[in-house]
């Protein structure tokens, strides 16, 4: 089957926002083999350490050494090869990190409800963070999160922050931030697949619905320089720069630039404004075009005279 | 404060648009030191006020701010920490247990 890419709209939604999202690409049989696959938990409310002990013991899922290529990670023939062989999900992991990726690490997230969880543990929804340390780096990876089975509101799926990823904060730093505007909650039929940059804040909701809550992420390392990789046939320029502050008003939906000029909700007066000049660096590194910009935001801050 | 009564304190932070108290609400976190609600991550998406001035006339106690710091050099574009940060509280009589 043949990778199908991420277009050139897509990658921009990525550069701002942060995130891909993959509707309903996996099929059931994937999904459910995957959720055969996966191990067991004690039917008994037993604390989430020693869930996991026994889903660990009993689950398929290999250990996997962080920095293995990513076509050996996984047996050919298991639910997580499948799945990662859906060529919607294969375009989308080539068009952000390339044909070659590595295995950074990965984990399946269960989340209880109340009938599972140990009662002398308070239920408490995930803080919100950023995966991993402190990491400035332009090159990024992804993370892969992968719902094998619909995800309910009640069910607390992952919440996140769209356009957060640019942030340079350190992983549990950001925990004191319960809720912000526009943040997002998974919700979703099985076998939608997120692609989120490694930036993205983001934590468990609290599953209030009766069902177990799985979630399987693999965190994805490039092998190499990430510049247009995905499908660029539709790069096709539009009017830019174009009028600032004082416009007409009309926005036209089709085209790149306005797509990363687009602020989200939760965006300060000032620093959404540096957002911008993040989104446009990032949109330079991946085309590999060191003189672009989005109506003239990086172009006049780099106006210097030397 | 009547016998068997103790004092708690309850915590409000919000998370404004600009340093301005009357600037609009971004981000927002409660803290209930009474044990009577149980906040936590993701348990809203809608802000309890439009504004910091909101918050101030019901009646929440300002007692921290965020100050507002240089730039360090080299640093100026870098994004991180939500910037206009305010801590609240609000103190509440509940029964001694």
């Amino acid at each position: 089957m043949s990778a199908i890419k991420l277009t050139t709209m897509q990658m921009a939604h990525f550069a701002a926002r942060g995130f891909v999202r993959l509707d309903v690409t996996i099929p059931d049989a994937i999904n459910q083999r995957f959720l055969n696959d996966i191990g067991t938990l004690s039917p008994e409310p037993t604390h989430i350490r020693a869930q996991y002990r026994q889903l660990m013991h009993s689950s398929v899922i290999p250990l996997v050494d962080a920095g293995t290529p990513l076509a050996k990670a996984y047996p050919k023939d298991s639910a997580v090869a499948q799945m990662l062989q859906v060529p919607e999900v294969s375009g989308a992991i080539e068009s952000l990190v390339g044909a070659t990726p590595v295995v950074d690490h990965h984990f399946l997230h269960v989340a209880l409800p109340a009938t599972a969880s140990d009662p002398n543990t308070p239920r408490r929804s995930q803080h919100t963070h950023q995966d991993s340390t402190i990491d400035p780096r332009q090159a990024f990876d992804v993370q892969l999160f992968y719902f094998p089975h619909a995800v309910t509101a009640e069910m607390g799926g992952t919440r996140f922050i769209p356009g957060s990823h640019f942030r340079v904060v350190s992983e549990a730093a950001i925990g004191r931030y319960q809720n912000i505007l526009g943040q997002k909650h998974v919700v979703c039929p099985a076998g939608t697949v997120f692609l989120f940059h490694m930036g993205l804040w983001h934590g468990a909701g609290l599953n209030q619905s009766e069902q177990v809550r799985t979630l399987f992420k693999i965190r994805l390392c490039p092998t190499q320089k990430q510049e247009r990789l995905w499908d660029t046939q539709e790069m096709t320029p539009g009017p830019n720069p174009r009028p600032i502050f004082w416009t007409d008003g009309t926005r036209d939906t089709t085209q790149l630039e306005t797509t990363l000029m687009t602020p989200e909700p939760w965006f300060e007066a000032d620093t959404g404004r540096l957002e911008y000049l993040n989104r446009i660096r990032f949109w330079r590194y991946i085309t590999g075009d060191d003189t672009y910009d989005a109506d003239y935001w990086l172009t006049r801050v780099e106006n210097e005279f030397v | 404060m009547p016998p068997n009564t103790v004092q708690r304190q309850r915590v409000l932070v919000l998370y404004l648009r600009h340093s301005g108290l009357e600037s609009q609400v971004i981000g927002w976190s409660h803290y209930d030191g009474t044990g009577q609600t149980v906040p936590m991550a993701g348990d809203s998406d809608t802000p309890p006020y439009k504004t910091g001035v909101d918050a101030l006339l019901d009646g929440w106690r300002l007692f921290q701010v965020s100050p507002l710091v240089a730039h360090a050099s080299g640093d100026e574009f870098r994004t991180d920490y939500l910037k206009y940060e305010f801590f609240f509280e609000q103190w509440v009589t509940v029964e001694k247990t």
